[in-house]
């Protein structure tokens, strides 16, 4: 499976539209609660306590996962990032306030980082998500062999990122699969692997084609729950096909596509296996599949730099969610379901 | 009125052409992964010349730690399954059901846990496993990675939507909440634990970055890492990496193959269904 995957579900439900639907579904239980108050006995202080453990009882194993392994770090983290910290023997911090963060900007590296993941987010995402859509819609059209085409397209979803780089890192070779093509229809031939202009493009189209099909899944559930009536009332009104698609289909989709773009950035963000793979862990051929979190993984475990990795982490914290702020406001206040 | 959205012979031509791009990688890496070295060297062929099992044979032969990065991923991934299903629900089904104080709060957190790169996270947790002396061991993967924030979430909406009667019923004949969670609750829930199951496999099965930090001696390597290693020591013995990248891949397609049904199912979840 692509780490992607992983990360997509790991956050893949923070979204407003979600919580919005689950909100009404609270209220619904608070609704149905008020009824039945006035049939309550005395036995309520028992009775309170009694929930209260086993509540606590069933949330245990959650509170303590979470609280040492996310809360706690997400604090020490920060801790980190104000501190130069030495690894010898111990731990030993040395409090050196934003040193960290101002360090980053005169980093040559972190700025090539950057650089490198702002145009892999900035390709894959628009792309993988075009492609998804057109993919679904091409699956939504009542023809045959729908969930043949479907179990297909889901292939690379299920491989681990690992595998697929290293299947496409063998088509990839100079006298590879992929070449070999290109050169039997007459096309320019490439050093995929080694060439430092190629290299970054090399993981973008792989990622691209792992991708897309999991989006393209999503897609296609919310397709198939728009009314026919809805094209119908179109139909009779004189449009075409690709109007529907246009006037129809693209804006009710609007809410999805907000979901499958954050959840694009925030994956191609993180871009992190693929890269280590591709280059052994350098970065390389000259810095060009170096990505940001490939950068703080080379200075937290191979520098042991880890207050200034913290710093950089923290800071990609940061791009992330200010990305998603403005991604939402640039889609609108829009629900999921309506 | 979707069936005319494009004409028919399109849209075919688009599927198959896209079910070939997906299809030939997988198809090259199988092919690759029976033929000899001396094909492989010698430029490219489709089908292998001389159909041969050698290589596989040598993968366990010439790396006898493979079988043990088969062990610890599959025992790694068995623990990770079995444990998120029954702590994410426990979580979910407590945030659903039961009204204990502070529930509201744990809850928001779960959603702030939702939102937070996990590389944030990650150095803190590499340094508190230190501390427990956690590093290099199966619980220092395990353990962190023992719930997941997202599936609380998916199982407390299960729960919401789950029938009420049959819990008030199990409480009647005198059952406790942790009986009657066990005995009448769970068994109800099997699909929503089948998605579940079938992602924590593919995440932890899959898994790169947490074990390449975690572990750091060849012999508690899991099979992603274990495979990586294996590239840089046998550099252009592709028909080797093939056959191993291929026994990496066959236990998620099969799983893949009979449950697939839950792979959308939970696809379309995370998609806010």
């Amino acid at each position: 499976m692509s780490p992607l995957l992983h990360l997509y579900q790991e956050r893949g439900v923070n979204m407003d539209p979600v919580k919005k639907e689950d909100r009404s579904q609270v209220f619904q239980k608070r609704g149905s609660k008020q009824k039945k108050q006035p049939k309550k006995p005395k036995k309520m202080m028992t009775k309170t306590f009694k929930e209260g453990f086993s509540g606590y009882l069933f949330m245990s194993p959650t509170i303590f996962t979470i609280g040492i392994f996310v809360v706690i770090p997400i604090l020490y983290a920060l801790y980190l990032s104000f501190n130069d910290v030495q690894l010898l023997g111990g731990i030993g911090y040395e409090f050196i306030g934003l040193d960290n963060y101002t360090r980053s900007f005169d980093d040559g590296r972190a700025m090539i980082a950057l650089k490198n993941t702002a145009e892999y987010v900035l390709i894959v995402v628009p792309v993988q998500t075009c492609l998804a859509l057109l993919l679904a819609a091409a699956l939504n059209s009542n023809i045959r062999g729908k969930n043949a085409f479907r179990i297909i397209f889901f292939l690379p979803t299920v491989t681990s990122s690992a595998v697929l780089t290293i299947i496409f890192m063998w088509m990839y070779n100079p006298d590879g699969l992929i070449n070999t093509f290109l050169a039997f229809l007459q096309l320019p031939t490439y050093n995929w692997l080694a060439d430092p202009s190629i290299a970054l493009k090399s993981i973008m189209i792989m990622n691209i084609w792992a991708t897309a099909p999991f989006f393209m899944v999503i897609y296609l559930a919310a397709m198939q729950d728009i009314s026919d009536s809805v094209y119908e009332a179109a139909t009779i009104d004189g449009a075409n096909w690709w109007q529907k698609f246009i006037y129809i289909t693209i804006p009710i989709l609007k809410p999805v596509t907000f979901f499958v773009v954050v959840m694009g950035v925030i994956g191609t963000f993180q871009l992190f296996d693929q890269s280590y793979i591709f280059s052994g862990g350098s970065g390389g051929p000259n810095n060009s599949t170096l990505t940001i979190v490939l950068l703080i993984y080379q200075y937290a475990f191979k520098s042991l730099d880890m207050g200034y990795a913290s710093a950089l982490a923290v800071i990609l914290a940061i791009i992330i969610m200010v990305v998603t702020l403005i991604q939402k406001k640039f889609f609108g206040e829009e629900k999921l379901h309506d | 009125m979707k069936k005319r959205l494009f004409s028919k012979p399109f849209i075919y031509t688009i599927l198959i052409l896209y079910a070939v791009i997906t299809f030939i990688p997988f198809l090259w890496a199988i092919l690759s992964s029976f033929k000899s070295l001396e094909e492989i060297v010698s430029g490219i062929t489709f089908l292998p010349e001389t159909f041969t099992f050698d290589n596989y044979i040598q993968i366990f032969s010439q790396e006898p730690l493979f079988l043990r990065w088969m062990f610890n991923s599959i025992f790694i991934t068995a623990c990770m399954v079995f444990l998120n299903i029954i702590f994410n629900s426990m979580a979910g089904y407590a945030l659903a059901r039961i009204k204990f104080a502070g529930r509201k709060f744990w809850f928001f957190l779960i959603l702030v846990v939702l939102m937070i790169p996990f590389q944030v996270t990650l150095i803190p947790s590499y340094l508190i496993l230190k501390m427990f002396g956690w590093l290099n061991t199966y619980q220092g993967l395990i353990i962190p990675g023992m719930v997941n924030a997202t599936f609380i979430f998916m199982m407390r909406q299960f729960f919401l939507n789950f029938p009420k009667e049959l819990e008030e019923a199990a409480q009647m004949d005198g059952l406790s909440r942790i009986g009657t969670f066990f005995k009448i609750v769970m068994p109800l829930a099997k699909p929503a634990l089948a998605a579940q199951a079938v992602f924590i496999f593919m995440s932890s099965w899959n898994d790169f970055m947490r074990p390449l930090i975690i572990m750091s001696d060849e012999e508690m390597f899991t099979l992603t890492l274990g495979l990586n290693t294996f590239k840089g020591q046998y550099i252009s013995f592709w028909n080797l990496i093939m056959a191993a990248s291929t026994l990496m891949t066959i236990p998620s397609l099969l799983i893949y193959a009979f449950f697939n049904r839950y792979f959308i199912k939970g696809v379309t979840f995370t998609g806010g269904k």
